[in-house]
């Protein structure tokens, strides 16, 4: 921590600021179009700072403040650095598609009333997923993880289904439990370390490692966090949550949270443990690569016998997940750049298949594989961009995909793990037939009678979509720029800050 | 009516009583224990209270829903826009040195402003809370039995 004063950057703390005071002004503006233009205008000016944050980061290295004029680390301190910007960037483009996207399809699946509340949860969220990712503080990210939760339990309750309420108070409960196990492992630090300021954590970490007390706490931070993360098996809330929520706030949560987790997890193992090397002094390892390629294989077998296609990408969700972890777990410079790079393509990919799938339930009122047959031909373009995403999901060359992909078997050859790249291919086939399922029925089969009329999504849906969508091509076709971000994150990352 | 003659004396008498508590704890709370939340609960306490005995409709004549809520979001206003009016007066995000001529005042002034917006949002969620299981809710409040989006 070089003098933070010099570094405290106003644009980190407005970063979390604007949308969480944008939230209650939503409240109190109770107009449906007044709150989805402040949360739109507001989203937007979010992307503005995120990306003058990226330029700052990657000319300075890291960004720095300090709330309320209190020092490290007694104040709470922001640290931003490559990878949370990259987090960041993700987080608040994210958001600011979302936005547009949701003004006609909130509309056809929220009631009226309540329509502004949502924008004002959204808000919500948006403002706390930024926040875990900005905060340097242990205490501080567990705030933001439930100003996010929260928001994001009251989201999928709004969704149009009954069972929506469900899958909220299922979330509730696995999402607390979670997040409780995190503010546990954090006590417990605490209690041996006497702070909770991570690098600050990191420095005193050494010296009390080799305590029961510390051990507890490793234990339940990780159990915590994979249940957020939705890692194989306490990925059980997931797929629920994200078929029966609204679709906009499906796109948001499955291209957002979930990242923000991962980045939670990453930030737990290098940065408040970073002095120790926890794969070699604990069986932190093989337990992940194991959860990990068991959500690869498991989940996209799940995925393949869906009917619901919502419920589809759900189950595909976790299965990205272990390829993120997988990364992660690798312990290598090559497997941490493969998870990083992961987490942004998935972003990417999976954001353009929900979006798609939001655009084909407007406009059919159905997320059944049998009710979307021959959509193809009825919605040529927002098909398209799923089957976009789809190839990237699967790996094929020139997406995404296949540059996660690849990278993450280069690191696993790398540490000469035969069977693990094996395993990496082979779960890529079982994503093949799940997005072959969605392709057959949208182009091969026929359409029911009586809905042969091509369906129309209005621009503001189609908008967003394809923005995703051709950003993902272009992740795919030049991966450089993402590519070389991810190694410089993870080679500062294994090195030590 | 004549059984509950004895519980409307008593709490016509003790309400005042907690809601005056209630601003004590607000308002001395940056002197002794105390505080935004604690003081929010108490003056949340008294109102829930006054519905028991007077019946939740009366109650909501009292505070409507729509009263609750936008003190809900102008609390967190309060809290936040205390921070953002630090940052414009030269200072970091909610460092009160800046509010006054002196630290100490500076200090005592911040913290007693977000306080308020604390005690603010505090007292009506917990009003808003009451409301929502006392089960006559208000048609705009999530989660009423029937409804379609």
């Amino acid at each position: 921590m070089s003098d933070p004063a010099s570094f405290s950057d106003p644009w980190l703390i407005l970063l979390v600021v604007v949308p969480l005071l944008a939230a209650p002004v939503c409240v109190l503006l109770r107009s449906a179009g007044g709150a989805w233009s402040t949360a739109t205008a507001v989203s937007w000016a979010v992307v503005g700072i995120a990306i003058k944050l990226l330029i700052t980061v990657l000319d300075q290295g890291q960004v720095y403040y300090r709330i309320g004029g209190w020092d490290a680390p007694w104040g709470i301190e922001y640290v931003l650095d490559p990878v949370g910007a990259v987090v960041v960037v993700i987080v608040a483009v994210i958001g600011a598609l979302t936005m547009p996207y949701a003004k006609n399809s909130v509309e056809k699946e929220i009631r009226h009333d309540r329509i502004y509340l949502f924008y004002a949860m959204m808000l919500l969220c948006l403002s706390g997923l930024l926040g875990i990712t900005v905060t340097g503080d242990a205490f501080n990210l567990f705030v933001f993880l439930e100003i996010s939760s929260l928001s994001s339990y009251v989201l999928i309750s709004l969704g149009s289904d009954r069972r929506a309420l469900t899958a909220a108070f299922r979330y509730l409960i696995m999402g607390t439990l979670g997040a409780t196990f995190y503010i546990i492992g954090v006590g417990l630090m605490y209690q041996k370390t006497g702070t909770l300021n991570m690098a600050d954590l990191r420095t005193i970490m050494p010296a009390v490692i080799d305590t029961h007390t510390v051990h507890a706490a490793l234990a339940f931070l990780t159990v915590g966090i994979s249940l957020k993360l939705a890692l194989f098996p306490l990925h059980l809330w997931l797929p629920n949550a994200y078929t029966f929520a609204p679709s906009v706030v499906t796109a948001f949560l499955a291209a957002t949270a979930t990242k923000v987790s991962a980045y939670v997890l990453l930030r737990t193992i290098y940065t408040i443990f970073g002095e120790i090397d926890l794969f070699a002094d604990f069986p932190l390892k093989p337990v992940l690569i194991v959860m990990a390629v068991a959500a690869m294989f498991l989940a996209s077998l799940s995925a393949i016998w869906q009917q619901n296609i919502k419920r589809m990408m759900a189950y595909s969700s976790v299965a990205q997940i272990g390829y993120i972890v997988l990364g992660f777990a690798l312990a290598s410079e090559a497997g941490l750049a493969g998870g990083i790079v992961h987490m942004v393509n998935h972003a990417l990919m999976k954001g353009t298949a929900f979006f798609a799938i939001g655009a084909m339930v407007f406009a059919t009122g159905s997320m059944t594989l049998r009710d979307l047959q021959g959509i193809g031909r009825r919605m040529p373009w927002v098909t398209a961009a799923f089957v976009i995403a789809g190839l990237g999901l699967i790996g094929v060359p020139l997406t995404p995909g296949f540059i996660s992909k690849w990278q993450l078997v280069t690191a696993v050859l790398e540490l000469e793990l035969w069977p693990l790249a094996a395993l990496i291919l082979l779960s890529s086939l079982l994503a093949v037939i799940y997005v072959w399922r969605v392709f057959e029925v949208a182009y091969l089969r026929p359409a029911p009678l009586g809905h042969h009329k091509p369906a129309e999504v209005p621009l503001s849906m189609s908008m967003p979509l394809w923005i995703l969508a051709l950003a993902t091509i272009y992740a795919g076709a030049n991966a450089t720029f993402t590519l070389n971000l991810a190694h410089e994150a993870a080679q500062q990352l294994m090195g030590g800050l | 009516m004549t059984e509950k003659t004895l519980l409307i004396v008593v709490s016509k008498i003790l309400i005042p009583l907690i809601l005056l508590f209630a601003l004590y704890v607000q308002f001395h709370g940056d002197f002794g224990p105390g505080g935004g939340f604690q003081a929010g609960v108490i003056f949340a306490v008294a109102f829930i209270l006054y519905a028991l005995i007077f019946g939740i409709r009366t109650a909501r004549k009292v505070i409507p829903s729509a009263v609750t809520r936008t003190m809900l979001a102008l609390g967190v206003l309060i809290y936040g826009g205390t921070g953002v009016a630090t940052m414009l007066m030269g200072g970091e995000y909610l460092d009160y040195n800046v509010l006054a001529d002196t630290v100490k005042g500076g200090q005592h002034i911040g913290i007693f402003i977000v306080e308020f917006g604390v005690g603010l949002t505090v007292s009506s969620a917990m009003i808003t809370i009451f409301y929502t299981f006392s089960g006559h809710v208000n048609a705009e409040l999530p989660f009423r039995k029937g409804d379609k989006p």
